[in-house]
C-alpha cells in the first residue's frame, strides 16, 4: 500500500472523532467519572476506617488469605493500608474499564454499520479505515482519561504517589488490552451483539483464567494462568507492593496487534459483513413459541441465564464470607454499620445475612423491572402492535409481562438462599442453616414485588413514563435501606417497602407487613391492566 | 354484498394534531379497497382504529361486524395485518416469527405457508436482526397471507420489496380477492393500488375526501385530448365548447382537457374539422390524486 493510498484510508478520521465525541459526550465522561469516583471514594471509606498499616493487616488478614476472595478480587499488593484501600476497585476497575473501551469502539464501528448509518457516510469522503481509527482514538482516550485520574485522585487523597501510579497502569493496561480485543471483535463477527458476545465473552474467559491463576499458591504451575489474561497482568501489577509499571507494555502490545489484526479483516471484508456469519436461526418454531407467555419467556431466556449465574456466584462468595465475618466483630465500626444497614437482630453472621439478603433482593428487583418493562419496549418498538393485532387479548400480553417480572425475581432470591444454605454453614459453625438462609432470600420478596408492581402499573399507563421505575426503584432502596446509616427521617424512610421487611435471619417473620405490600403489589398490577386496556397501544 | 367495513365521522386527536378529521370509510365485502394519501394524511391512524389498538375520539367503526374497540379479540381472528414499518424480535428467525403469529392467530394454513415461503425466496432461518427492510416485509406479508382470515389490513405492504416481489405480491392479491377476501391495502405508490384495486379512497388531511372505483374518480376528472387537426379553429373557439379547458393550439395541433361527459360533444367537432390523428388518454390515477391534493381541489369538477 502506497502512503497515499494510507492516508486515504484514514481520510476523515477527524471528523469521525468529533461526530463519536458528540454522541458520547454524556456517556463517556459520566462513565469515566463514575470509575474515578468508585476508587477514590472506596479508599477513602476504606481509611477511614483502617486509617494505618497496623489496623489493616490485623483485621483483615484471614478475609484477604480466603481464596475465594482473592479469585474474585484479585492479589492484595502488601499488607498496607493503602494496598487495603484499592484491593477490591483495581481488578473490578480494571474490568469496568476494558467493558467501557469495548462499548465505544464497538458503538462507534460495528453499531453503525449494522444500522446502516456507516453506509451513508461511507459513501461520502471517509477512508475505509476512519472510523475503525475514530473509534480507538476515543476509547483510549477514555481509557487513559480513567486510569490517570484514578490514579491522580489516590494520590490526592493521601495514598503512596508510586503506588498511585502504578494503580493507573493497572486499568491502563487491561483497558488498553481491551480496545485492543474489542476492535478485532467488531471486525470478525457480523452482528452488533455477535460482536459483543465475542468482547465481552474474551474478558469473561480472562477473567476466569485470572480467577484460576490467583486463588492458587504463587509456588502452583496454575498461577502462570493469570498471566495470559490481561486482567491477570492488571492485578500484578500489585500497586501499593510490586508496583510493577512495566506490565502496562503487554497491554499496549495487545491493542497494537489488534488494531493490526483489525486493520488486515477491514482489508479484505464487504461493508456490513465480517469473517465470521450471522448465527442463523431454526426454520421452525418450537412449543414454547405458542402464546404470549411462551413469548415473553422465549425472548427473556439469555437474560434469564445470566441472572440466574450471577446470582449463583453471588451466593457462594456471600457464604464463603461467612467464616470470616466473625472477625469482624472485633471492629467496633463496622459492627455499627452492620446493624444499621441490617439491624441488630441475632448474631453478627445474621446481621451480615440479613444485609446481603437485601441488596441481592434489590439486584432481584432490578431483574424483575427488566422483565416488565419491556412491555413498554415492545411497544416502543412496534411489536406490540404486531402481537396486539392478532386474538391476544391485552390483559394476556400485559399479564405475561407481569407474570415473568414476578417470577424472576422468586427464582433469582431462591437461587441465592439455596446457595448460601449450602455454602454458608461449611464455611462458619455460626452461620444460620439452610431454612432461615433460604426463608430469609425468600422474605424479602414482598419489597421487591411491590417495585416490579410500580414498573406494571407505569408501563401500562405509558410507554414513555416506564423508565422512571428505575428512578423510583432506586429511591426506593437507598432511603429504606441506607436511609439509617444517613440519618433520613424515619418518616421518609417508612415510604420505601424495603423499611418494612423483616429481619432475617435472626429476627422473626412479620406476616402482616408482608401481607400488605404483597397486597400494594397487586393493586398495583390490577391498576395498571385496567390502565393498559383502556388506552392507545401503538 | 354486505360492507365489510364501516366507518362513520371517525375523529382521532394526539395532543394538538388533529389526525383524523370526520373520516368516512367503507370497503364491501370481497373488494380490494385502495386507501390512498401521502405520509402523515392518517392512514396507518385510520388502520390502527379499525384494528382497536387506537381508541376514538368520536364515531363508529364497525368491522366485520365487530366494534373494533369493545370487541378486538374476536376481530383479530377474522383478520391479518401487515403494519407499515415491519419490526421482528431480533432473535427470532424469520420461520420461527411466521409461526408465532400464526398461532397467536390461532392457526395458519400450512400449504399456503410453504408456497408463500417459497414464491417470496425468503430465507426462514435468518435471525430477524439480520434482515434487510424488503426481507422483514416478506416476513410479515408471509405471516398475514398464509392466515385462514377473510379480512387482510395490509399498510404499504410492498415497501422495500423489489419489483420481482411486487409482482408476486400482485399475484398472491389477486389470488386473496379470487378466493373471495377482502383487502383494505393502504398505499402512496398509485401504479400499485391502480393495478390491484376494485376501489380506492383518497384520504387528505384525515377526511376521505373521494371514494369510489377508478372509472367513477375518472368520470369526476378531466381527459386530456390531443389532435392533428386539417383545418384546426381558434384557441377561443374550442375554449368556447363545453366542457374544454387547458387548451394549447400550436398549428394544426390541438392539446386539451375534456369533462368525461363532454367528450363526445368534444370528437364530433373535431372530426367536422378533419382528424389526421387523435389521441384520448383518461387521467391517471397520479392526476386523479394530484387534483385532490391541489390546495383548492381546483382540479377535479364538482
Amino acid at each position: 500500500m502506497s502512503e497515499v493510498a494510507r492516508l486515504r484510508g484514514l481520510t476523515g478520521t477527524g471528523e469521525l472523532l468529533r461526530l463519536a465525541w458528540r454522541r458520547d459526550r454524556v456517556l463517556v465522561p459520566v462513565s469515566v467519572a463514575g470509575l474515578v469516583v468508585l476508587a477514590v471514594g472506596s479508599a477513602r471509606a476504606t481509611l477511614a476506617v483502617y486509617p494505618d498499616d497496623a489496623a489493616a493487616a490485623g483485621a483483615l488478614a484471614d478475609l484477604v488469605a480466603n481464596p475465594a476472595v482473592v479469585a474474585l478480587y484479585g492479589p492484595l499488593g502488601s499488607q498496607t493500608a493503602d494496598a487495603l484501600a484499592v484491593f477490591k476497585t483495581v481488578l473490578m476497575g480494571a474490568l469496568l474499564t476494558s467493558v467501557l473501551a469495548v462499548v465505544v469502539v464497538r458503538r462507534h464501528t460495528r453499531s453503525e454499520e449494522d444500522e446502516g448509518r456507516l453506509e451513508l457516510l461511507g459513501a461520502g469522503v471517509v477512508g475505509r479505515q476512519a472510523p475503525l481509527a475514530a473509534a480507538l482514538v476515543l476509547a483510549v482516550g477514555a481509557v487513559l482519561a480513567a486510569s490517570a485520574l484514578a490514579g491522580a485522585g489516590l494520590a490526592a487523597v493521601g495514598l503512596d504517589p508510586r503506588g498511585s501510579l502504578a494503580f493507573g497502569v493497572s486499568w491502563a493496561t487491561a483497558g488498553l488490552a481491551g480496545t485492543g480485543v474489542a476492535a478485532l471483535a467488531v471486525q470478525v463477527a457480523s452482528t452488533t451483539r455477535g460482536a459483543g458476545g465475542l468482547a465481552f465473552g474474551a474478558l469473561g474467559a480472562g477473567y476466569l483464567l485470572r480467577a484460576a491463576g490467583d486463588a492458587v499458591p504463587v509456588t502452583s504451575a496454575a498461577h502462570a494462568l493469570g498471566w495470559l489474561s490481561p486482567l491477570g497482568w492488571a492485578g500484578r501489577v500489585e500497586p501499593y507492593g510490586a508496583d510493577r509499571v512495566a506490565l502496562l507494555l503487554p497491554g499496549v502490545a495487545v491493542l497494537v496487534a489488534g488494531a493490526v489484526a483489525a486493520v488486515a479483516v477491514l482489508a479484505r471484508r464487504d461493508l456490513g459483513g465480517g469473517l465470521l456469519p450471522a448465527r442463523r436461526g431454526p426454520r421452525r418454531a418450537g412449543a414454547l413459541l405458542s402464546g404470549p407467555l411462551g413469548l415473553v419467556v422465549r425472548l427473556a431466556t439469555g437474560t434469564v441465564t445470566g441472572w440466574v449465574l450471577g446470582l449463583l456466584v453471588a451466593g457462594a462468595v456471600v457464604g464463603s464470607l461467612l467464616g470470616s465475618v466473625g472477625d469482624l466483630t472485633e471492629n467496633r465500626e463496622v459492627q455499627r454499620v452492620l446493624e444499621q444497614l441490617g439491624g441488630s437482630a441475632g448474631g453478627v453472621e445474621d446481621i451480615y445475612l440479613a444485609t446481603e439478603t437485601k441488596f441481592a433482593g434489590f439486584a432481584a428487583a432490578v431483574a424483575g423491572i427488566g422483565l416488565v418493562l419491556r412491555l413498554a419496549a415492545a411497544e416502543r418498538s412496534g411489536l406490540a402492535e404486531a402481537v396486539l393485532a392478532t386474538p391476544t387479548a391485552r390483559g394476556r400480553w400485559y399479564g405475561a409481562h407481569v407474570a415473568a417480572g414476578v417470577v424472576l425475581p422468586a427464582l433469582l432470591m431462591a437461587v441465592l438462599g439455596s446457595v448460601v444454605g449450602v455454602v454458608g454453614p461449611r464455611s462458619s459453625d455460626a452461620a444460620p442453616g439452610f431454612g432461615p438462609t433460604l426463608g430469609a432470600a425468600l422474605a424479602v420478596l414482598p419489597a421487591v414485588w411491590v417495585l416490579v408492581a410500580v414498573g406494571a402499573v407505569l408501563a401500562g399507563s405509558s410507554a414513555r413514563l416506564a423508565p422512571a421505575t428505575w428512578g423510583v426503584a432506586l429511591v426506593a432502596f437507598v432511603v429504606g435501606e441506607l436511609g439509617p446509616t444517613m440519618g433520613l427521617p424515619s418518616g421518609l424512610v417508612d415510604a420505601s417497602p424495603f423499611a418494612h421487611l423483616s429481619q432475617l435471619p435472626g429476627g422473626t417473620f412479620a406476616a402482616l407487613e408482608a401481607a400488605v405490600l404483597v397486597a400494594l403489589a397487586a393493586a398495583l398490577v390490577g391498576a395498571g391492566a385496567v390502565a393498559y386496556r383502556r388506552r392507545d397501544v401503538a | 354484498m354486505s360492507d365489510a367495513i364501516t366507518v362513520r365521522d371517525l375523529r382521532k386527536t394526539f395532543g394538538a394534531t388533529v389526525a383524523l378529521d370526520g373520516l368516512d370509510l367503507t370497503v364491501a365485502e370481497g373488494e380490494v379497497h385502495g386507501f390512498l394519501g401521502p405520509n402523515g394524511a392518517g392512514k396507518s391512524t385510520t388502520l390502527r382504529a379499525l384494528l382497536g389498538l387506537l381508541r376514538p375520539d368520536a364515531g363508529t367503526t364497525t368491522v366485520l361486524g365487530h366494534d373494533p374497540w369493545g370487541d378486538a379479540t374476536a376481530l383479530h381472528r377474522l383478520l391479518a395485518y401487515v403494519p407499515g414499518d415491519v419490526v421482528l424480535w431480533p432473535t427470532l428467525s424469520g420461520g420461527e416469527t411466521i409461526d408465532l403469529l400464526g398461532r397467536l392467530r390461532g392457526g395458519m394454513d400450512e400449504d399456503r405457508r410453504r408456497r408463500l415461503v417459497e414464491r417470496f425466496d425468503l430465507d426462514e432461518r435468518k435471525k430477524g436482526k439480520a434482515y434487510s427492510k424488503g426481507n422483514r416485509q416478506k416476513v410479515a406479508l408471509v405471516a398475514a397471507l398464509a392466515a385462514d382470515v377473510p379480512l387482510l389490513v395490509l399498510d404499504e405492504p410492498t415497501a422495500g420489496l423489489d419489483p420481482l416481489m411486487e409482482q408476486v405480491f400482485q399475484e398472491e392479491l389477486d389470488a386473496a380477492r379470487a378466493a373471495g377476501r377482502t383487502v383494505l391495502l393502504s398505499s402512496h405508490i398509485l401504479s400499485e393500488v391502480e393495478r390491484a384495486c376494485d376501489r380506492v379512497s383518497i384520504v387528505r388531511s384525515g377526511r376521505v375526501v373521494d371514494s369510489g372505483s377508478l372509472e367513477d374518480l375518472r368520470r369526476l376528472t378531466r381527459t386530456r385530448v390531443r389532435a392533428t387537426l386539417e383545418r384546426a379553429p381558434s384557441a377561443a373557439e374550442v375554449t368556447g365548447w363545453p366542457g374544454v379547458a387547458d387548451v394549447v393550439l400550436e398549428g394544426d395541433h390541438l392539446s386539451c382537457a375534456v369533462d368525461a361527459a363532454h367528450l363526445g360533444d368534444l370528437v364530433g367537432e373535431l372530426s367536422r374539422r378533419g382528424v389526421g390523428g387523435l389521441t384520448v388518454q383518461p387521467p391517471t390515477l397520479e392526476e386523479l390524486f394530484l387534483a385532490r391534493y391541489e390546495p383548492d381541489g381546483a382540479g377535479a369538477v364538482r
